[in-house]
This record gives C-alpha cells, sequence and structure tokens, in this order.
C-alpha cells in the first residue's frame, strides 16, 4: 500500500533549522520582558524578526530542493521520556513543512509590516508585536515537528496566541468574551487530538509520525476510523468547521492585522494542515473520507449562507474564510491527488484572504474605524490602492480565471466530481453551488463598499487613504492573488509528492467531463457575481430589512449560537449552581450534620469553635462510630 | 570513606527549620523586621542544603537513599528512620523551594493582626519541618507522628492569622484530618501486629496478610489520604481552609501539605497492600474521575478566588488519584510529577490571588473587574498562572497531565476519555475566573481602592519570577525531575505487581 516514511537525519545548514522558531519567540520574550523600555522600537523588532525567519525558511527551501529525499529530521533534545513513552522535541522540515513555512513567515512578515501602521496610535503596539511573534514561533513549531506532541504543542500555542491577540482590548467585553469562546471551542477539539495521541501510543507504541504512518496498514479499520475522526475534531475546533465553527467569526473583535495572519491565511488552516499530514490515516478508510468530505461540503454551504446576511465588512470575510475552509477540507477529504489541490488553494487563500482583511483594515482606518458596509459606497476615488488591490484578491477568491482562486478552487470542485456514484453529484453541486454563492457575497460586499451611492456617517468628510506602510503589503499580497494560483497549480502539486504521494497518473472519471466543469464553475460565478451587482450597485437599506425565515435564519448564524446557548450553556450554568448549592448545603451540610449529632445535639459544627478539647472527644467518638460501623458492615457481607 | 551521601541531609533539613523557629519565636515582638528577615535567610539555607541534597542523589542509583536511623522506642522497634526515593526527594525539593518564597510573599500578612509577627513566620518554619519530616521518614509510626503534628502549625495558622471565618475553617480543617488519622492510627496499630511487630517500612514490605486483613489496612490507610489529599467526597474542608487561611498559607496548604495523602498512597498503600490495591483500584479511580469534573464544574461556580482555587486542587488531585490507581508507569510518573507542578502552579495562582486579594480587601471574584487596566503585570501573572493551572503546553503541568491521561488511556479507555473532558472545564473555570476579575469593563470601585494602583511590587515580582521560570523551564525539559521519579515510580509498579501493557499492534501479532 503505502511506501515506507523515512526521514533523514539533518546535517550541515539544515540542522539550524529550530531557528525558524526561536528567532520569533526570543523576540516575544524580549519584547515581553523589557515592557514598557521596548516601546519606542519594539514593534521593528517584531518585525525584523518575522523578516529574519522569513529570509531563513527561504534558505532552508532551496537548500532541502537539492536534497533527493527531500526531508530532514532533527531531534533537539528529549522531551518527554517515561517508560516506553519517547517524545522528542523533535523537528521534521519536508516539503509540505516547508510551504507551511514560506506562508507563515512571507505573508506573515507582510501582516507584520502593515500592522506597525494599522497600530500606530495603539498604546499597546509593543505587547501587540510581542503576541504577533509568540503566534509565528507557535505556527512555525506546529507546522516543523517531527511527532503528534510537538503538533499538539505549537497547536495549544496558537490557541493561547489566538486568545491573547482576539482579547487584545480587553477592556471590551465583547472581545474578552470572544477570546473565551474561541479557546473554549477549541479546547473541545483538542481534547478529540489528545485522546487521538493517546489512542496512537495504545495502539502502535508511538507518536512519531514516521512509526504512525507506518504503523497504520496494522491498525483494524476501526481503530482507524476512530483515530481519524478524533483528528478531524480537532481540525473542526482549530480551523472553524461544523460542528464547532461558531467562535470564528466572533473572533474579529480582534484587530484587523490579527483576523489576516490568525484568522484568515495561517492559524484556521491548521486543521487542513493536520489531515495533509496525517493522510496515511485518512486514506486508508473510506468512510472517514466521506464523513471529512461531508463536514468540508456542509461547512462551505454554511459559510457561504452567512456570508450573505451580514453587513459587517470583517464578519462576512470570517464566513468567507469559514467557506473557503470547507473548500481545503473537502480537498483532504477527497483525498488522492486532491490532497494537494487542497493545499495550493490554502496558500492561494492565505494571500487573497489576508489582502482582503488588510484592505478592510485600510477602509476601517480611512472611515473611523467604521465597520459597517451598508456605510460604505463610492470609496474607490478615495483610497485608489485599497480598491485596486481589493479588487483583485475579490476576483481571486470567486474565481475568475486567471487569477490564483480559479486555479485552486476549480479543480477542487472537479474532483468532488469524481466520486464513486451519488455522491459526486452531492459533493459535486454542493461545491458548485457554494461557489456561485461566494461570487454573490463578494460582490455584494465589494460594491457595497467601494461603489454606488455613498452611505457615509457625518463625521467623516474626506476619507484617506492608508500610509505606504499598510498599502505596500497590500500591492504585494494584491500580486500574489493574481499570479500564486497559475505558479502554483503544476510546481506545488509536484513539490509536495514526497509526502502526499505521487497521483499525476491517475485517470480521472468524472461524472461528468472535467472542460464542461470548468465552463460551469465560470458560468455560476459570472452569474452569482452579476447578481450581486445588479442587486447593489444601487446601495442598500440603512436598516435590518424584515425577512423570510431563510435570510432571518442566516443573519443569526443559522441558529449555532443559539442552539450552543440552550444546550451547553444555560444547562451548564445551572448544573454548576446547582452543585455549589449541593456541595455546600448536601454533602458538608451531611458531614457536619453526622458529627455535630454524635456531638450531642449541637445543630452546627460551628458551635463546637467553643471548645476546642470538646470537638477532639467528639471527633475520637465520631472516629470510633466510623470503624464500629465499618466493622458491622463486614460483617453483613457489604464490602466483602 | 566518608562521602558526601554519608552526610546526615534528612535529619538536618527536618531538624533546622524546627530549630529556626524556635529562634524566631523567641525573637522580640517589637521587632518584627528581624524576625521576617531570619525566617527568610534560614529558609533560604534549607533549600540550599535540599539542593545539595539533589545534587547528591544518584538518580540511578538504590531505591531509598541517604538512610538514617536511631534508637528511638525500641519496645515497639519503631526508630528515628530517614530515607529518601525519588518520590520523596521531588516533594522535598518543592517544599524547600516553596517555604521561602511563601515567606517573602507572607511578609507583611501578620501585620495587620493583633497575633505576634515572628510567631507567625515561626510556625511557617515549624510547618516547614513537619512537612519535611513526613516525606522523609521511612517508619510507618513517625511517619503517622509528623503526619499528625503537622496539624497543629497550620491549625494555628489558619486559626489565628486567616481570614473571615478562620475559626470554622481551623476547627474543620484539624476535625478532618484528626478523623482521618483515627482510622490510620488503627491501620497502623494492626500492621503493626499482624506485620511482625515493627514499624520499619522496609521489613513490612515482606510481611504477609490474609486478603481481608490486608484490605481493612488498606482502607484504614486510604481514608486518611483520601482525607488528606483531599478526594471525593472528603473534600469539602478544604474550600474552606483554603479560602480562610492566608494566602502563604494556602499556598502550602494546597501545594504541599496535601500532597501528602497522594504520597501516602504510593509509599504505604499501594507497596504494604498491593493486593488491597488491585482491589480498591476500581473505586479509587472512580473517585479520582468523579473529583475532575465534580469539583470543575463548582470550581466555575464560585464567586470567592480563594475557594475557586481550593476546588480546582480538587479537580487536579482527582488525576493524581487516577494516575495512581491506573498503575502504568507513564500514569505514575505523571502523578508524581503532577504533584510537584501543582504545587509550583496552584502555589503561584494561590500567591498572585493573595496578592490581589491583599490590595482588594476582598476576594469576592464580583469585587474586581476590568482590573487589568490598573495592574496590568498583576494581572499578567494571574493569567500565567491559570494558564500553568489548565495545563497549556509549554508549562511544567501540561507534562504530568500528558503522562497521566496517556498512562491511563493505555489500560483503561474510558476512564481517560472521561478525564480528558477535565481539560476543557478547566479552560472554563480558569478563563472565566481571569475574564471576571481582570478584563471587561472596569470596575469603578477599584479605583477608589488605594492599594489597586499599586501594579507588583519588587519583593512581589521576587516571589513570582523563580516560580515561573520554574514552571517554564520544568514544561520544556522535565528530564531532570522526571529521571528521577521515573525509578522509584517503576519500583512501586513492581511493589503491586503491575507492568505496562505492550502497544495493542504488538500485542495482536503475537
Amino acid at each position: 500500500m503505502h511506501e515506507t516514511v523515512e526521514y533523514a537525519a539533518a546535517d550541515g545548514f539544515l540542522s539550524t533549522v529550530w531557528l525558524l522558531v526561536a528567532i520569533p519567540l526570543a523576540s516575544a520574550a524580549i519584547l515581553l520582558l523589557l515592557g514598557k523600555r521596548a516601546d519606542k522600537w519594539g514593534h521593528w523588532l517584531g518585525v525584523g524578526s518575522i523578516a529574519v525567519s522569513f529570509v531563513l525558511g527561504l534558505a532552508y527551501f532551496f537548500q532541502l530542493r537539492g536534497l533527493d529525499n527531500k526531508s530532514v529530521e532533527l531531534t533537539l533534545f528529549d522531551y518527554i521520556q517515561v517508560g516506553s513513552l519517547h517524545v522528542d522535541f523533535g523537528l521534521l522540515f519536508d516539503p509540505l513543512s516547508a510551504v507551511f513555512v514560506l506562508l507563515i513567515t512571507g505573508v506573515g512578515s507582510l501582516i507584520h509590516l502593515y500592522a506597525v501602521g494599522y497600530m500606530d496610535h495603539d498604546p499597546g503596539r509593543r505587547k501587540f508585536f510581542a503576541y504577533f511573534n509568540l503566534f509565528a514561533a507557535a505556527m512555525l513549531l506546529l507546522v516543523l515537528g517531527n511527532n503528534f506532541v510537538m503538533l499538539y504543542f505549537g497547536w495549544e500555542g496558537v490557541g493561547l496566541a489566538s486568545y491573547l491577540l482576539i482579547a487584545f482590548w480587553y477592556e471590551r467585553p465583547a472581545a474578552a468574551t470572544a477570546g473565551k469562546k474561541a479557546f473554549l471551542m477549541n479546547r473541545v477539539g483538542d481534547a478529540g487530538f489528545a485522546i487521538a495521541i493517546f489512542l496512537m501510543f495504545q495502539q502502535l507504541g508511538s507518536v512519531n509520525y514516521a512509526d504512525v504512518f507506518n504503523g497504520v496498514g496494522s491498525l483494524s479499520s476501526g481503530v482507524v476510523l476512530v483515530m481519524g475522526l478524533l483528528l478531524l475534531l480537532g481540525a473542526t475546533g482549530k480551523s472553524g468547521q461544523f460542528p464547532l465553527q461558531a467562535w470564528l467569526p466572533d473572533a474579529m473583535e480582534g484587530p484587523t492585522p490579527v483576523s489576516a495572519l490568525i484568522h484568515a491565511a495561517t492559524m484556521v488552516t491548521a486543521g487542513v494542515y493536520l489531515i495533509a499530514r496525517s493522510n496515511p490515516i485518512f486514506s486508508a478508510n473510506l468512510t472517514l473520507q466521506t464523513v471529512v468530505v461531508s463536514v468540508g461540503a456542509l461547512t462551505l454551504l454554511i459559510g457561504a449562507i452567512i456570508g450573505c446576511a451580514k453587513d459587517d465588512i470583517k464578519r462576512v470575510l470570517a464566513w468567507s474564510t469559514v467557506s473557503q475552509i470547507g473548500y481545503m477540507f473537502l480537498g483532504v477529504g477527497l483525498g488522492g491527488g486532491a490532497y494537494a489541490l487542497a493545499i495550493i488553494h490554502l496558500l492561494a487563500h492565505g494571500f487573497f484572504k489576508a489582502g482582503l482583511f488588510l484592505g478592510a483594515g485600510s477602509v476601517m482606518h480611512g472611515m473611523n474605524d467604521q465597520t459597517d458596509i451598508r456605510r460604505f459606497g463610492g470609496l474607490w476615488r478615495y483610497m485608489r490602492v485599497t480598491w485596486a488591490t481589493f479588487g483583485l484578491a475579490w476576483l481571486a477568491i470567486i474565481g475568475i480565471p486567471p487569477l490564483s482562486g480559479y486555479f485552486t478552487k476549480e479543480p477542487i470542485i472537479a474532483a468532488a466530481f469524481e466520486r464513486d456514484g451519488w455522491t459526486a453529484w452531492l459533493f459535486g453541486m454542493a461545491a458548485l453551488l457554494g461557489a456561485a454563492i461566494t461570487a454573490f457575497y463578494m460582490t455584494r460586499l465589494f460594491v457595497l463598499t467601494f461603489h454606488g451611492p455613498k452611505r457615509w456617517t457625518e463625521d467623516i468628510e474626506h476619507p484617506h487613504e492608508s500610509p505606504a506602510i499598510m498599502t505596500a503589503p497590500l500591492v504585494l499580497l494584491a500580486v500574489g492573488s493574481v499570479a500564486a494560483g497559475w505558479l502554483m497549480s503544476t510546481s506545488v502539486v509536484d513539490w509536495l509528492t514526497p509526502v502526499l504521494g505521487d497521483h499525476s497518473g491517475e485517470e480521472a472519471h468524472g461524472v461528468i467531463s472535467h472542460g464542461l466543469i470548468t465552463a460551469l464553475s465560470i458560468v455560476v460565478t459570472v452569474l452569482g457575481a452579476g447578481l450581486g451587482y445588479a442587486l447593489y450597485r444601487g446601495g442598500t437599506a440603512m436598516q435590518e430589512q424584515p425577512a423570510g425565515p431563510i435570510v432571518t435564519a442566516a443573519r443569526r448564524n443559522l441558529y449555532a449560537d443559539a442552539f450552543n446557548e440552550a444546550v451547553f450553556e444555560k444547562p451548564g450554568i445551572f448544573l454548576t449552581r446547582a452543585l455549589v448549592f449541593l456541595d455546600n448545603r448536601g454533602i458538608d451540610g451531611l458531614v457536619n450534620g453526622l458529627a455535630a449529632a454524635v456531638g450531642g445535639g449541637s445543630s452546627r459544627l460551628r458551635r463546637l469553635q467553643t471548645g476546642f478539647v470538646r470537638s477532639y472527644a467528639m471527633s475520637m467518638l465520631t472516629g470510633a462510630l466510623l470503624v464500629v460501623a465499618a466493622f458491622l458492615a463486614l460483617q453483613l457481607g457489604w464490602l466483602a | 570513606m566518608v562521602g558526601v551521601s554519608d552526610f546526615p541531609f534528612l535529619s538536618i533539613l527536618t531538624g533546622a527549620p524546627l530549630v529556626g523557629a524556635l529562634v524566631v519565636a523567641f525573637l522580640p515582638r517589637a521587632k518584627p523586621e528581624l524576625a521576617k528577615r531570619v525566617a527568610l535567610i534560614w529558609s533560604i539555607a534549607v533549600a540550599a542544603l535540599a539542593v545539595v541534597m539533589w545534587i547528591a542523589y544518584d538518580a540511578n542509583g538504590a531505591r531509598f537513599q541517604f538512610r538514617e536511623s536511631y534508637t528511638w522506642i525500641p519496645a515497639w522497634d519503631a526508630r528515628f528512620t530517614f530515607a529518601v526515593d525519588g518520590i520523596a526527594l521531588v516533594m522535598l525539593l518543592l517544599i524547600a523551594v516553596l517555604v521561602p518564597l511563601v515567606i517573602l510573599a507572607s511578609w507583611h500578612d501578620a501585620d495587620n493582626t493583633r497575633r505576634s509577627v515572628p510567631v507567625y513566620f515561626a510556625l511557617l518554619l515549624a510547618l516547614e519541618s513537619t512537612m519535611i519530616g513526613v516525606f522523609a521518614a521511612a517508619d510507618v509510626f513517625l511517619f503517622y507522628v509528623f503526619f499528625e503534628i503537622m496539624l497543629v502549625p497550620m491549625y494555628f495558622l489558619i486559626g489565628s492569622y486567616g481570614g473571615h471565618q478562620r475559626q470554622y475553617a481551623a476547627v474543620k480543617f484539624f476535625l478532618y484530618s484528626l478523623v482521618g488519622g483515627l482510622f490510620m492510627l488503627a491501620a497502623v496499630i494492626g500492621l503493626w501486629a499482624l506485620g511482625g511487630k515493627t514499624f520499619d517500612w522496609q521489613n513490612l514490605l515482606s510481611a504477609d496478610f490474609t486478603t481481608n486483613t490486608e484490605r481493612w489496612l488498606f482502607l484504614g490507610f486510604f481514608v486518611a489520604f483520601a482525607i488528606k489529599a483531599p478526594f471525593f467526597p472528603f473534600h469539602t474542608w478544604l474550600p474552606d481552609a483554603g479560602g480562610a487561611a492566608p494566602a502563604g498559607s494556602a499556598a502550602l496548604l494546597v501545594g504541599v501539605l496535601d500532597k501528602v495523602g497522594t504520597f501516602g498512597i504510593l509509599r504505604y498503600c499501594l507497596p504494604l497492600f498491593p493486593e488491597a490495591s488491585r482491589w480498591f483500584a476500581p473505586y479509587a479511580l472512580a473517585l479520582g474521575l468523579i473529583g475532575i469534573i465534580y469539583a470543575a464544574l463548582l470550581a466555575v461556580g464560585q464567586n470567592d478566588l480563594k475557594r475557586l482555587v481550593s476546588y480546582t486542587s480538587i479537580a487536579h488531585f482527582g488525576f493524581i488519584g487516577i494516575g495512581i490507581f491506573a498503575f502504568t508507569t507513564q500514569a505514575g510518573t505523571g502523578a508524581v510529577l503532577y504533584m510537584v507542578n501543582h504545587g509550583l502552579a496552584t502555589g503561584l495562582l494561590f500567591l498572585v490571588v493573595g496578592m490581589f486579594v491583599a490590595r482588594r480587601g476582598s476576594a469576592l471574584v464580583s469585587d474586581f473587574g476590568g482590573a487589568g487596566k490598573l495592574v496590568p503585570l498583576l494581572a499578567g501573572v494571574l493569567f500565567f498562572a491559570g494558564l500553568a493551572s489548565l495545563a497549556l503546553p509549554g508549562t511544567a503541568p501540561f507534562v504530568s497531565e500528558f503522562l497521566v491521561l496517556l498512562g491511563t488511556f493505555t489500560v483503561n479507555k474510558t476512564v481517560a476519555v472521561i478525564a480528558t473532558a477535565g481539560i476543557i472545564l478547566a479552560a472554563a473555570y480558569v478563563l472565566w475566573m481571569v475574564q471576571r476579575t481582570t478584563q471587561g469593563t472596569l470596575n469603578p470601585a477599584l479605583t477608589a481602592v488605594e492599594g489597586m494602583r499599586r501594579d507588583l511590587t519588587i519583593r512581589e515580582k521576587v516571589v513570582v519570577a523563580p516560580l515561573i521560570l520554574l514552571i517554564l523551564l520544568l514544561g520544556f525539559y522535565p528530564k531532570p525531575v522526571t529521571d528521577v521519579i521515573n525509578p522509584a515510580v517503576q519500583a512501586t509498579m513492581q511493589d503491586v505487581d503491575k507492568t505496562d501493557p505492550a502497544p495493542a499492534v504488538q500485542e495482536a501479532s503475537r
């Protein structure tokens, strides 16, 4: 079945690959420890550290390209070594981790740079960059680990950074609540991930990638299914997929660069990384793959439908992220050649979604932090760079050829049509429908923001373009949005073969021909975009209009929050209150009452304070009585 | 040749704090600063000696090291016998590290009471002496004596220097412990009578009991330890004691004193009564599991910071209990490591909560709100302690919790899976507590409080920095501790005649 997975030991230049993690981590530590003393220059250290990581990442990448086996492993030190359990603090640099390193440090550098301008007036800018660097370090560890515990380590680290940055303006109750919600919903997924790791050790005696992947063949299909489902639970939490999607839109309470880097381009794609990395597990069970595909298809529709009903520019983009990651899950669920398609869609998405978020930030910057798209309109004349770059990213995400989204999304749709039997129609049509809705809501967003009549609030007289430090990253990301898809569509797919397998020779058997799918996806995209333009070029109502059940449901996030509140939150609060009452009155009362009864009719233990000796005597009596009771129990055979 | 291992480390470690306590107690009441300084320097000297002992300890050497034995009561064959294995050693180090920090953290705790300041610090040193003794004893009777005497300084620390309802809490603490102690006394006497009329642990190891006797003796010890730890349903004294005790004493109470319970189970219940331990294991696992979920839910619902931390501790003790009774190397090592890490993390949490309470004059969560604006560093330390408490990777408790759960999973999937749900609840109680105290809109009442305008002082920084450093260090590199614990745990597993299961795949292909 699978070839044996083997990694060579790192030597020479590649044995310094740990610097990728260490540099941003050291920068974060310095920024936190120096405190206010670093306020003046801290942000430049933050940008510099990630930029150095990017340059190093490029160098390592070219070094790796020259190697035959395309992967190196590096053990830094023993992390946990108990009995037969052996977990190294070990790194793996291979084609898959390399592309993630470049995405994280490359797009990360641009967003760090942008944030220097965006956070200019924020008194907490140094702290912001400390957290941002901490995130980068954790994310790099996540993709560079050579075993599942390292992956989990980074996984929890990015969760912490995400929490800190969502709740960055912690004095706002909404931000604090959103941070907590993100952390808690992620913990649900993390628990699943953790149990998957326990299962690996229990079954195979190891948590290293190589041992686990080579051992998959010897596992029963039931075990593979459970292991995969547990990993999937973890992945849905981190990536905002059904059923754990509700935290991601609330995460928009964080500063916009955070939304761009963490909650669009990198961290939320960690779930996709987890599944792609574990491809030997997921490819080994058809039921498992069908579940992943279903989660992806369902979530891409959920995200797209809700995206149509939101009026907050960042929330629309957040739901769009949910939806686009749904496409990636669809890809990794389909397996085979589609693993690589999901990864290139992930990379392209990193460019255009980061561009969209930073563009949104630029708009907010010029509009007094307004986020309501009903309050924009006609901005193209006032912020040309933002408008042009946002426009290119918009065309890229909806998949207009030859921009990047076309090269990365359309093949996933085609791959969905290549499944067996009726599921090809189900998932293929879902993906196609998603493309149409995406075109609609993204066009609505673009047109309402930049075109049509001005609907600004009175305090805004003259919206301004952002400074060059913010527009320069926008331009670079726009270049990526345009070119990345075409550049990656064959080169990166080939590059990833050592990790994801060679599927170039496999004949595709779609239920309809690939040419027709291509035509269809372009047609539905143009139709969706056209409808969006026709409906919204004249602006929109300033107030929320009465709507039918579907729109109302979409506005309420398809009732997912209401469900969580009714099923988990309210009963949970009731349960804790009931237990607090029970513990104070019930268990404690019982014990106190028993003691009091023994003590000779005093109603409360409290009264025993009056006499220390008396309480001593009473406790001896209690003890003696318990001993007698225990012996009686033995005599009667209760405990035998 | 007299080597460093012949140095009487353990009797000096036990005795020195007691001498210090006597010295400090008799310092003039009018010179509180002098008493504080003497106590601090004394405890630092003890810590230094403990570190030297740790360096002299040979992790791959004999199971028990630094053995000393002196005649005590020949008629009963009770002796002053001291010896430590890896488990006791790391607990001694924990004590030695925590006590100086607690003394420093408690600098002003006794200032505003009507009681004597020197006596307060003398009590802390006396407590250190008894705590070291209880872990260093290798004679069952000596252990029992320390186990009981340990209550006395803690009783006075809570009852005389505590906060609201201190008398009630102190008496309740004393009674619960005493009842447990009575059970143990009965079992100790039974052990002596039926085990060959000796109190020497090593000799008792080879004693043979009938099945029923062994179970009864196990139960006597176990009830005492379960109350001390505490395990559900014997836990209700801890929130009262932890809530009323001064923060420093509470840190020692929860961080160290309670570990005597879990340590006792590992040292006495498992090796001396292996058959009974195996027989009672399912019940103990059930108690641990209930504790994890039940206490975590209660922690979520608390409105008093110190009680909240106490409940989190009960949940943590559930993990330790599971780790002990899963009988695997990973779970057992995880449990002992948990005892150390919990001492650091919850110790820090109690100390930093104490700093909040001292400033605000109230421990009620609802009296705070948005405090991060006023005291950002203090809020940051609270958050860090919270992260350690919820066992985030990178902090030491992650390693122990991971080992406990993983080791338990290999033998009992159901227990491990339910316990893993506890990590979600841990995030809930920590983050909600952090949110209600330090985040959100600033509570206007806070700005009016003089103390809340002062962030971490230098003294407080010196208290928290070593703990933060240790938590991070052991979070990334736990090896120095696990290497010491591991052989002792493996020996204990041999005592109960348990071996780790082989990976299921290998098992199947056999």
